[in-house]
C-alpha cells in the first residue's frame, strides 16, 4: 500500500503523472520536465516533497545522541537557535545509513528531516542508541506535517511577499524560522536559492493552491532529479549507500573530526580510511555527446575499466551528458575517461562537482574533449 | 487522453506505420509513447538502407532521465531517416505523427496488414 501526501489529490488535478517513489505516490512531473527544469532555474517552481519525513528530537540528552549519530557535529549549532547542518549518519564500518539535515530549535530540542526510504529504520536506529545509552531523549515522528519546497533565483521573495513575512528575505542560507504555523528553512535540493517549508497537512493545500494562483509552477521528482544532479547533489540510494563511506561519496566536507573526543559511529573506520589515503571516490563526468546512465562502465586511456556511474542524465541547463560516477584510480579534474555507451567508447570529461552555479557553467570543454 | 489516428497502423510495442502508397510505409512513435517517456533529448535512428526485423532493437531514444529502446514495428529496409531529429529531438513530443516521423521504411504489404488497427492498439494504450 502506498502512502499519499497531503497534495495527492492536489496534484492529480493538476494532470499530474504520479509515480511510486520509495513507497509513496509522488509527481514525477505535471507537463513537461524541461520546462519544469526551466522554471526553477530561471525564476521559481515548488516541489511537494512531503515523503521526507521530520522527526523532532528533544530531551536533556538530545545533543548527546546527534554528536554520537552523526558524523558532522551538531556542536556547530550551539548558541544558534534556527542553524540548520547537513550530515550523513553512519554505520560502525563507515558506510552510510542515510543523509539528513538537522536544524537546532533551541534549548534541547532538533528537528531532523529524513529520506523517505530510511525514515522508518533511521528511527529504529536513534531510538536503539537512546535504550543502549539510557539517554533522555524523545522521538516524535510528525507524521502530521509535510514538506513544500520553493525553489529558483525569485523563490524567497516570492514567497517572502506571498505569505507575508519579510524575515524571509534576510534569512541566512542554512537557517529557519518559524511563524504562522510554518516552520521555513533556507534549503534545498536543487543548488539554487529557496526555501522549504514545513507545515501541518492540513495547510498544504490552500498553500499549493496560493503558489500557483501567485504564478509558481509546481515541478515534479524528475526535475527535481536532473536538477539536483546538475547542482552535484548525491541521492541516496544511488550515489550512496551502507556499502560506501562519506569519502567515497565526495562528501568528506560533511565529516567533523575536529574534536578528538567526540565518539561518533563510524569515526574509527573513516580515520583507518584516511590513513590509508586511497579508496574509492566520487566524481563528475562530462561528455560533449553521448548520454551517460546509471551503470555505464568508465575506461582510463589503456581501457582498463576504473569506475561505474552512479547517476546520469542529459542536463537541461548544459545541453550535455553529466553524471556522477564512482571511480577507482585517482582522477583529476579535466583529465579524459572513456564511457562505454552501447559498446561504442565516448571521451567524458572530469568534473568537480557541481557542474551548474549560480547561472552558469563550471567548467568547459577543451580539445581534447 | 492520447491521440490515436484512425488511418494509421499499430505495433504493441508503441509505433506507428502509415501506408504512403508502392510498398513504402512512414514509422514514428505513438503519442502515449511519447508521453510516457517523457521530454526527449536524444534519438538515434537506424541509417538509411539497413534491414529491420520486425519487434527488434533498432535504435535508442532517450529523455533527459531514461534511455529507451526503440524497436521496429515491421519488417523491411529503411529508405529514408527525420534527419531533422538529431538537433530537434523534441519534435518526437510535440508533433508524433507528423514531423516527429522516424523513418520510413520498404516493406511487404503483409506485414503491415499485420499490424493493429486504431481500435485495438488503444486497448493497449489504454490498459
Amino acid at each position: 500500500m502506498t502512502k499519499q501526501t497531503a497534495l495527492y489529490e492536489w496534484h492529480l488535478a493538476q494532470g499530474a503523472r504520479m509515480v511510486d517513489f520509495a513507497g509513496w505516490q509522488m509527481p514525477l512531473q505535471y507537463a513537461s520536465q524541461l520546462a519544469e527544469h526551466k522554471a526553477v532555474r530561471e525564476a521559481v517552481g515548488f516541489f511537494d516533497v512531503s515523503h521526507m519525513r521530520p522527526l523532532d528530537i528533544e530531551g536533556k540528552d538530545a545533543r548527546s545522541l546527534l554528536r554520537h549519530a552523526l558524523a558532522n557535529d551538531v556542536a556547530k549549532l550551539d548558541a544558534h537557535p534556527g542553524k540548520a547542518l547537513y550530515s550523513t549518519m553512519l554505520q560502525m564500518d563507515g558506510g552510510i545509513i542515510d543523509d539528513l539535515i538537522v536544524y537546532y530549535r533551541g534549548g534541547d530540542t532538533y528537528r531532523i528531516v529524513l529520506n523517505a526510504s530510511g525514515a522508518e529504520a533511521d528511527t529504529a536506529h536513534f531510538q536503539k542508541l537512546i535504550d543502549q545509552h539510557a539517554w533522555q531523549v524523545t522521538l516524535s515522528k510528525r507524521s502530521d506535517l509535510g514538506i513544500v519546497a520553493v525553489q529558483g533565483p525569485k523563490a524567497r521573495v516570492r514567497v517572502a511577499d506571498l505569505l507575508q513575512i519579510p524575515a524571509l528575505e534576510s534569512l541566512k542560507p542554512f537557517t529557519a524560522l518559524e511563524q504562522d504555523g510554518f516552520f521555513i528553512g533556507r534549503t534545498g535540493y536543487t543548488g539554487e536559492d529557496g526555501v522549504e517549508i514545513i507545515a501541518a497537512n492540513t495547510l498544504l493545500p490552500e498553500l499549493a493552491g496560493r503558489l500557483l494562483t501567485a504564478g509558481i509552477a509546481p515541478a515534479g521528482l524528475a526535475a527535481r532529479d536532473s536538477l539536483r544532479l546538475e547542482a552535484g547533489l548525491d541521492l541516496y540510494g544511488q550515489d550512496m549507500d551502507t556499502s560506501v563511506s562519506p569519502y567515497a561519496s565526495n562528501l568528506g566536507w560533511t565529516v567533523d573530526l575536529r574534536d578528538s573526543d567526540r565518539d561518533f559511529m563510524g569515526r574509527n573506520a573513516l580515520e583507518a580510511e584516511l590513513a590509508r589515503g586511497e579508496g574509492p571516490r566520487l566524481i563528475g563526468i562530462a561528455l560533449p555527446a553521448g548520454i551517460p546512465r546509471h551503470g555505464y562502465v568508465l575506461e582510463d586511456a589503456a581501457g582498463t575499466p576504473c569506475g561505474v556511474v552512479t547517476s546520469g542524465i542529459f542536463s537541461p541547463s548544459l545541453q550535455c551528458g553529466i553524471a556522477l560516477a564512482r571511480v577507482d584510480i585517482p582522477v583529476a579534474a579535466g583529465s579524459i575517461l572513456q564511457l562505454v555507451i552501447r559498446g561504442a567508447r565516448k571521451p567524458a570529461m572530469v568534473v568537480k562537482p557541481p557542474f551548474w552555479r549560480q547561472g552558469a557553467a563550471t567548467f568547459s570543454f577543451t580539445e581534447e574533449c | 487522453m492520447s491521440k490515436i489516428p484512425q488511418s494509421l497502423r499499430y505495433s504493441d510495442t508503441h509505433e506507428w506505420a502509415e501506408d504512403l502508397g508502392n510498398g513504402r510505409y512512414r514509422i514514428g512513435i505513438t503519442d502515449h509513447a511519447q508521453a510516457l517517456l517523457g521530454d526527449l533529448v536524444y534519438a538515434e535512428v537506424p541509417e538509411v538502407g539497413k534491414d529491420l526485423q520486425a519487434g527488434t532493437v533498432c535504435g535508442v531514444l532517450e529523455s533527459v532521465k531514461a534511455a529507451a529502446d526503440l524497436y521496429a514495428p515491421i519488417t523491411g529496409k529503411v529508405l529514408e531517416r527525420n534527419e531533422a531529429l538529431s538537433d530537434s529531438p523534441q519534435l518526437l513530443n510535440e508533433d508524433p505523427y507528423g514531423t516527429g516521423w522516424i523513418m520510413v521504411v520498404a516493406a511487404e504489404s503483409a506485414a503491415f496488414a499485420e499490424l493493429m488497427d486504431a481500435t485495438a492498439y488503444a486497448k493497449i494504450a489504454e490498459a
